[in-house]
């Protein structure tokens, strides 16, 4: 950076925090993003703290049993009287049909989480002035984020047009297969109304995650970094997208886990 | 944007690395009307945007409760001649039309709290002092600075486009609590005009977040040479810490606000549960209005230290100015600043002692309160004892800050009651409150906005406003807002809720006594209005006829009155000066003037260094 050319003279009194210098050792830039990183920590939080709430507002399958005097080996269904098990809700795969709990959410948050691996590669060899590897690992990240968007696309696609053949029974007397805004047969309303809202509004974080690293990718094929000098710029954004990964991790165990 | 990014910061370091005697912006190309005044990047041309904006805001919002007031105080008054200004929102009887009665509340609530009180004071004194103050070119980025302004200009057109709408603005209250703002069907104000005030909303939030990262990162690296956080004003030491506060708390009203949307256009339920509504019982099951409240005040209360904190900064700069004296307990500022910052995230329930919330979850957030007067006494402390024995220069500003302390603590007092969950029970949703916060947050806040205007006039426009309308303006003002909202905690313990549009149907309250109290609080009410004409011509005839003003007023030792008298785009004209002290040196043990600016050398001063100045000659050797 050019900053960094006329670092300050420190002294025996004088320290790095006597102006004139950039006390964190990070470029304005670096720090907005981290500043807005931590500002939509807390809309995630917000979100997150919502789930919460509102699941253990619901009974559990397990309280529903003990509640009505079931037995505790009843088989788990779904129905509207409970949150639904997790396992039972995301267990299907592209083409086959099994029942492999969370392998396809586990499968997506690998590629995601591989993407962020090859983002540090991209950032790394942007500090070695290598213009063809930032290219390389930048594609291998585009593509990162284009694989998880696809999967998550078909994970709502399924999630929207059901399971099994009849459906659950709505509290209007009729059978519903599937799930919107308004009625789920996986479980309450809002089990469907929060994985939508949630796993959505992760979603288009990822979105303009993806649309900034083609940004970043034709900049860097045009040779703008080049020639300002540093790859700064795929740092930031690389920020953004480990931010992106981390947050995926917590509603990943919020939705999926617990 | 990746490109523009890299070009300020490269030209803004050209600047600070070598201080090169010109702007380069003036040098290089004539800047047009649209680059200058309207898309300008200009730190100080995007405050007077702020600055003017929020004053418009302000009348509107003002004038918004010279309307409900008239209601309140003359409930049977018949008022057909604002015919042409109120138009179908008066009734056939002229009396104001009771939506439009809480349309009016809420759009008085939200113009003042979010438009006039944040965009307005924060967004135009942290833009005007911050880098002015640390002796920097413009802020780290002129370009979101200025999406900041112009997002913050969408979201007052949205908001301003929701009054003239036939089902009229939002009018839940300012706090917009669901189901009765979820529900479209609920009142005509939950209609179109809640989508405009939370579209409004989540737009303002934007503009907040761009201008609140930009001031902290500003703060951190662009200081001057010796500027370290100790050297510091005050001021900008309590636009950091806002800009901290905004940047950790508006997100949360930004995800209650889309969930909220989504109540509202999408039949999902998350704050909804059970509801009938004209007969009919609505399908969504499982949510919770009370998770909203949460949501909301975890926003709601720490927005009140938004607002406040610049105003108190400013009040430390004035009155340690005027008073000719060093602020008293510096150090102790910055704590206790840093102190209601922290506290500040973990009180909002005591809005919600009254919500059903579990009672011992009440106590916690009583306890947790009732910490906050701590740091809150220590400031006002400190605020006297640096005007005991101190040599008073009574000018407009420092009068409007001696009146901001004044209310900061006759307001606060009544926060210790309404800490408490046992009493709120009694005192919950009364005039009580409403008196409360209109001293200790709106009226201290718009007092250190005005002190902030009359202090740094001279610097945003290079004249002075005249002096005696700011005297009439400051005892009007003053006098008023006692006036008004003393009565009002007589009324609240009383009993008298907020919101109402009358109370004529309760026998209780027709006591002839509070119908005459609540007609005098509306003469006062209509009459400190008016005072604030004296100010808006002031202002505008300042702005262009006012006398020049002198390099530093004041006779002040921060660094914005070391720059020309209408300082260009980067602020000073040669190099950005070195700051080798604080800024409070007023009054200095054998100095020969009564107070030396941060830039002068303390090896210039021999007469008056002391034993605390060894550390900062020594450093002052370093520094060059």
């Amino acid at each position: 950076m050019a900053t960094t050319t006329n670092a300050p003279v420190l002294g025996q009194h004088r320290t790095i925090w006597d102006g004139g210098t950039e006390p964190l050792k990070a470029s304005y830039g670096k720090l907005m993003m981290w500043f807005f990183l931590l500002s939509d920590t807390f809309s995630f939080a917000g979100l997150l703290i919502t789930y919460g709430m509102i699941r253990y507002s619901h009974s559990s399958f397990g309280e529903y049993l003990a509640a009505t005097g079931k037995p505790e080996t009843t088989p788990f269904s779904f129905s509207i009287d409970y949150w639904p098990v997790p396992e039972q809700v995301f267990d299907a795969i592209p083409f086959f049909e099994v029942h492999l709990p969370l392998v396809f959410v586990g499968i997506m948050t690998f590629i995601l989480i591989v993407s962020s691996v090859t983002m540090v590669l991209a950032v790394e060899a942007g500090h070695r002035m290598d213009k063809a590897d930032v290219q390389k690992w930048m594609l291998w990240t585009i593509l990162g984020g284009m694989a998880f968007l696809g999967c998550q696309a078909w994970e709502w696609s399924h999630f929207i047009h059901g399971k099994g053949a009849i459906g659950t029974l709505m509290p209007d007397g009729n059978l519903f297969l599937g799930a919107n805004l308004v009625q789920n047969q996986y479980g309450p309303p809002l089990f469907a109304d929060l994985f939508f809202f949630i796993t959505g509004f992760h979603g288009t974080h990822v979105t303009s995650g993806v649309i900034l690293n083609m940004l970043i990718f034709y900049n860097t094929t045009m040779g703008v970094y080049e020639r300002t000098g540093h790859y700064e710029m795929v740092e930031k954004i690389g920020l953004y997208w480990h931010f992106v990964d981390l947050v995926w991790v917590f509603v990943f165990t919020f939705f999926y886990l617990i | 944007m990746a490109t523009a990014h890299v070009d300020i910061h490269a030209h803004a370091h050209t600047h600070d690395a070598h201080g090169h005697g010109h702007d380069e912006h003036h040098d290089h190309h004539e800047q047009s009307f649209l680059e200058k005044y309207i898309f300008s990047q200009d730190h100080k041309v995007i405050a007077k945007q702020f600055l003017i904006t929020g004053l418009l805001w302000a009348f509107i919002g003002g004038g918004m409760s010279g309307l409900f007031r008239l209601q309140l105080g003359f409930p049977d008054a018949d008022l057909s001649i604002l015919k042409p200004l109120l138009g179908g929102w008066l009734t056939d009887k002229g009396k104001i039309d009771q939506e439009f009665y809480l349309a009016l509340v809420t759009m008085h609530g939200t113009i003042m709290v979010f438009f006039v009180l944040t965009a307005g004071l924060s967004g135009t004194f942290s833009n005007f002092l911050i880098p002015l103050q640390v002796g920097a070119r413009d802020m780290a980025s002129g370009f979101l600075n200025m999406l900041s302004y112009w997002f913050f200009f969408i979201s007052s057109v949205l908001m301003f486009t929701s009054i003239f709408i036939s089902t009229g603005p939002a009018s839940g209250g300012w706090v917009i609590y669901p189901p009765l703002s979820a529900l479209p069907q609920a009142m005509s104000g939950s209609g179109t005009g809640m989508t405009l005030w939370l579209l409004s909303m989540a737009i303002f939030i934007v503009s907040s977040l761009l201008g609140s990262i930009n001031y902290i990162t500003t703060v951190i690296n662009l200081r001057t040479i010796g500027m370290s956080f100790t050297k510091m004003p005050l001021t900008i030491w309590a636009f950091f810490i806002t800009a901290v506060i905004g940047v950790l708390s508006f997100p949360v009203l930004f995800s209650a606000a889309l969930l909220l949307l989504f109540d509202r256009h999408f039949g999902t339920s998350f704050y909804l549960s059970e509801i009938y509504i004209g007969g009919e019982a609505l399908s969504n099951v499982g949510g919770s209005p009370v998770l909203f409240q949460h949501l909301f005040w975890f926003l709601g209360h720490p927005e009140v230290y938004i607002v406040l904190l610049p105003a108190l900064g400013m009040t430390s700069e004035i009155i340690a100015t005027n008073s000719r004296k060093p602020i008293f307990g510096y150090k102790a500022m910055i704590g206790s600043m840093l102190g209601i910052a922290f506290l500040s995230f973990i009180v909002w329930a005591h809005h919600m002692f009254m919500s059903g919330m579990n009672p011992f979850l009440g106590s916690v957030f009583m306890f947790l309160t009732l910490i906050i007067a701590v740091p809150s006494a220590v400031k006002a402390f400190n605020y006297i004892t640096t005007l005991w024995r101190g040599n008073i220069v009574f000018t407009p500003a420092m009068l409007f800050s001696i009146g901001l302390v004044s209310l900061f603590i006759s307001g606060g007092v009544t926060g210790i009651h309404l800490g408490n969950s046992a009493l709120d029970i009694q005192l919950h949703d009364t005039y009580f409150v409403v008196a409360h916060f209109h001293l200790v947050m709106g009226a201290a806040s718009f007092f250190g906005m005005m002190a902030g205007v009359y202090h740094w006039f001279p610097k945003m426009f290079g004249r002075m406003m005249d002096e005696k309308m700011g005297y009439i303006h400051f005892w009007v003002t003053f006098v008023g807002v006692y006036l008004v909202f003393f009565p009002m905690h007589y009324i609240g313990i009383a009993g008298f809720p907020r919101r109402y549009y009358s109370w004529t149907n309760f026998d209780a309250f027709n006591i002839p006594a509070f119908v005459d109290l609540n007609m005098f609080i509306s003469i006062a009410a209509f009459l400190t209005l008016a005072g604030q004409l004296v100010f808006g011509f002031n202002f505008f005839y300042s702005m262009f006829r006012g006398r020049l003003a002198p390099a530093n007023p004041w006779n002040s030792n921060t660094l914005e009155w070391t720059t020309p008298r209408f300082p260009g785009h980067g602020n000073w004209e040669g190099d950005i000066p070195t700051v080798y002290r604080w800024p409070y040196d007023y009054s200095k043990p054998g100095s020969k003037t009564d107070f030396i600016p941060q830039h002068i050398p303390l090896s210039q001063t021999p007469e008056s260094n002391n034993e605390h100045d060894e550390h900062d000659l020594k450093l002052e050797k370093e520094l060059v």
